[in-house]
């Protein structure tokens, strides 16, 4: 990565969250990358079971006894049995930026067959501005050896902060359960070398596998909901987060990218598993999509939290018929944002409606 | 009685079975060599590449009965096979007049298509092209005879392009600027855009939801996880937008301030632009359905200092938004990405500063109209929607620079154009 200087490292700026209802072998090959940073482990499942964490790492890990005992009555919000629960590690963060990665998630490599350091490029991708209000062809155009188009106005080329840097996964694709069935086989293979803001009024399928984030900024939006034991629902935690995300960094003005960093993704789940999680978030998507990309927010929503309660009140009122789970999950929206408040009583970052070129 | 095969007849029909695994025949001697070519004939195991087998062993009687018999090698498409190579035209639009190297670097992708080639009418040298093209070529008489003389300045310059897309009837045009050759992708091999182009078309495009592994269609790629079902048919891709290596196309100042830097990036993807997203689409490398959006591509916004390098114009910017705001009315689709192209060396942006300043300032203008700009339900017609913009552009921006109002007037005179020149079997409405 050719950079003028070199990126920080911001060790004691960012926490890496991991949820793992296994082991943490997976964090061997990343210890050139991962060593310098502090972990926060999130166990889910068993809370008996030990999991050990490979030496030399440094870390704090909560199980649900944990989870129970920090967050009392508020810890229904947490879901059980499902790698949702790693939101709980983004509250009780105190860092300014989270990056988070699944436990089968390894390095992967570039064309040149070079290691990937994927916290390095999402780093850079957090710290180098967005542009969301006008697409640029070349794609990030704060990357070295590109720049913005004949075209892209002046006035546009200073960006706005970023929020969210979405990265990738080679090897097997995260496909939903219909789509797994049809291609067992199918392997991502192509390594598209890019990083692109996504649009404003744009939605998005946020994968949480492999996801970095200003926590200072939007990071009580990132709730990944009511998933796993006891719910109707499983594997669209970070879907549901992903786009209350994007709508409320629309409306602040702020942005969100996608492409690089590359991980390896090496364990395809179920897909017969899959399926049962998933049916009926397939078919409530239909609904879903359509909410989000209507859902205005009042010019007075000026926090994350404002907009984040704002959207589960308008979750009650339009997804409630669709279904009671809806309800369920606007309460524990509600109970979120209050854990969180809870938690980090001094962080209320307060943005300014931009007057910019937006619609 | 039936005799018996002899060994040498066993041998022969096992060869049949087993032609996969032989690499060389011309140790055989010629004899079983026929007798093998036409029991394979017979079985109908003739395939290219066994074919190639036996003209490799030079053998003078095996040529014979390949002409005897008429067969010949026909070479498989690139294409889906929903393309037609008569449903699609090339048209360069020649700044230049020397068009050798061009047209023969481009020779493998354009040769079985039919061009359009329209010579910059401010172009005083004669054409040279050589020979082995089925084209057309329209130079400034031409212009002034199809549409007058008066509407013929809307094609000078890099508009001159337009009148090839207007006197076209092929349902898909294809077309790059006169300065740009075929581009080599990272394992060395040479990129067929016109190919690439054809794909992005005649696949759908996605523009109500972000694909984030890009072009779902594509080999080996998806929809992911979180993709709503409902969304997966896509809508039609009505204009393709390519990318260019080596110079790519920024703005005047941006070059002028990175004059050694050079797009080397290969970005191995194609996307769909989202709804409501509005896009710089640069005039150098694109593709379009003319049946869908013909009449949106406009040669309206002439900048007063517009020269003969991309840098020094806007007209591509301006045509691009103007479409893209009429696909997102009707539903269309939009993509950007692959093919690439490789954009020579050419002209000194420090020069074009002076003049690009015009158009570096108008875009402060131009872009916030764009994205405020709403059509009427009623508009259902790519015709319509561009006459609902031509007046909103006269009405908001008119005022703002003369350029505004030339352009909203060039707008309307090219609907008009269209309509009485331009293909009459053009379906513009939504599908």
């Amino acid at each position: 990565m050719a950079t003028v200087s070199p990126t920080p490292l911001l060790k004691d700026e960012l926490d890496i969250v991991i949820p793992t209802i296994r082991n943490l072998d997976f964090l061997e090959m990343w210890r050139p990358f991962f060593q310098p940073y502090h972990l926060i482990i999130v166990q889910d499942g068993d809370p008996t079971k030990t999991i050990k964490v490979p030496e030399g790492f440094d870390y704090e890990l909560y199980n649900r006894n944990d989870i129970n005992r920090i967050l009392g009555p508020k810890a229904s919000c947490i879901s059980f049995k499902d790698s949702a629960c790693r939101c709980f590690g983004y509250m009780v963060s105190k860092k300014k930026y989270i990056y988070t990665i699944d436990d089968d998630c390894f390095v992967a490599k570039d064309p040149s067959g070079k290691d990937i350091n994927a916290l390095e490029q999402h780093i850079q991708n957090l710290l180098s501005p967005s542009t969301p209000f006008f697409f640029n062809t070349l794609y990030d155009p704060y990357r070295s050896g590109a720049d913005f188009v004949r075209g892209y106005p002046f006035s546009l080329r200073e960006g706005v902060p970023t929020a969210v840097s979405h990265g990738l996964w080679l090897n097997i694709p995260d496909y939903d359960a219909p789509t797994q069935l049809v291609k067992p086989l199918e392997r991502n293979t192509r390594y598209v070398d890019a990083i692109m803001t996504i649009p404003k009024g744009t939605l998005f399928p946020m994968c949480g596998m492999n996801l970095a984030f200003n926590r200072e900024l939007i990071g009580p939006a990132m709730y990944f909901g009511l998933m796993g034991d006891g719910q109707p629902i499983g594997r669209y935690d970070d879907m549901w987060a992903g786009w209350c995300t994007k709508v409320i960094c629309d409306h602040l003005g702020w942005g969100v990218k996608t492409g690089l960093p590359y991980i390896w993704h090496s364990k395809a789940s179920n897909p017969f598993v899959n399926l049962k999680k998933e049916y009926k978030g397939i078919y409530w998507q239909e609904e879903l999509i359509p909410f989000f990309q209507s859902v205005a927010l009042p010019k007075d929503c000026t926090t994350v939290q404002k907009c984040y309660i704002e959207i589960s009140k308008q979750v009650k009122a339009k997804l409630g018929k669709v279904d009671d789970y809806f309800n369920k999950l606007a309460d524990a929206m509600v109970t979120w944002i209050e854990a969180w408040d809870e938690l980090n009583p001094s962080g209320n970052i307060s943005a300014k409606i931009p007057n910019g070129a937006s619609k | 009685m039936r005799t018996s095969p002899s060994l040498l007849s066993l041998t022969i029909d096992s060869a049949v079975l087993n032609l996969s695994n032989i690499a060389d025949l011309s140790p055989l001697p010629d004899h079983i060599v026929i007798d093998l070519f036409l029991r394979t004939l017979r079985a109908g195991k003739l395939t290219e590449r066994v074919l190639k087998l036996f003209i490799d062993t030079g053998k003078d009687e095996v040529f014979s009965l390949i002409q005897a018999l008429n067969i010949r090698v026909t070479l498989t498409p690139v294409l889906p096979t929903t393309i037609k190579d008569d449903e699609v035209d090339i048209v360069i639009g020649a700044l230049r007049s020397d068009l050798t190297t061009f047209m023969n670097e481009w020779r493998p992708m354009f040769s079985r298509f039919h061009l359009i080639i329209v010579k910059d009418p401010d172009l005083k040298e004669e054409l040279k092209i050589p020979e082995g093209f089925n084209l057309d070529v329209y130079g400034k008489p031409d212009i002034d005879q199809v549409v007058g003389s008066s509407t013929s300045i809307l094609f000078s310059g890099y508009s001159c392009r337009y009148f090839g897309y207007l006197v076209s009837r092929k349902k898909y045009i294809i077309s790059v600027d006169d300065d740009c050759l075929p581009a080599r992708d990272p394992k060395g091999f040479l990129v067929d855009a016109v190919a690439q182009h054809i794909r992005n078309l005649t696949n759908p495009a996605t523009p109500f939801f972000f694909n984030t592994l890009y072009d779902p269609y594509a080999e080996g790629a998806d929809f992911v996880r979180g993709y709503p079902f409902s969304l997966r048919g896509g809508v039609k891709c009505a204009l393709s937008c390519g990318l260019w290596l080596n110079l790519a196309d920024h703005d005047a100042p941006t070059q002028a301030l990175k004059a050694r830097q050079r797009n080397s990036r290969y970005v191995d993807a194609v996307m769909t632009v989202p709804a409501g997203s509005l896009i710089p689409i640069s005039g150098i490398n694109i593709a379009f359905e003319r049946e869908a959006v013909g009449p949106a591509l406009v040669p309206a916004l002439k900048l007063a200092g517009e020269g003969k390098c991309r840098w020094e114009t806007m007209e591509d910017i301006w045509s691009g938004l103007c479409v893209k705001v009429v696909c997102d009315h009707l539903g269309l689709g939009v993509k950007t990405g692959l093919p690439y192209i490789w954009r020579t060396d050419r002209g000194d942006p420090i020069a074009s500063l002076k003049k690009e300043w015009e158009g570096v300032k108008l875009m402060e203008e131009v872009i916030p109209f764009f994205q405020s700009v709403r059509l009427p339900r009623e508009a259902t017609t790519v015709e319509e929607c561009i006459v609902e913009v031509a007046n909103a552009v006269k009405e908001r921006l008119g005022s703002m620079d003369p350029v505004f109002a030339r352009a909203s007037k060039a707008m309307l005179d090219w609907i008009k154009l269209w309509q009485s020149v331009g293909s009459s079997s053009s379906r513009s409405s939504a599908v």
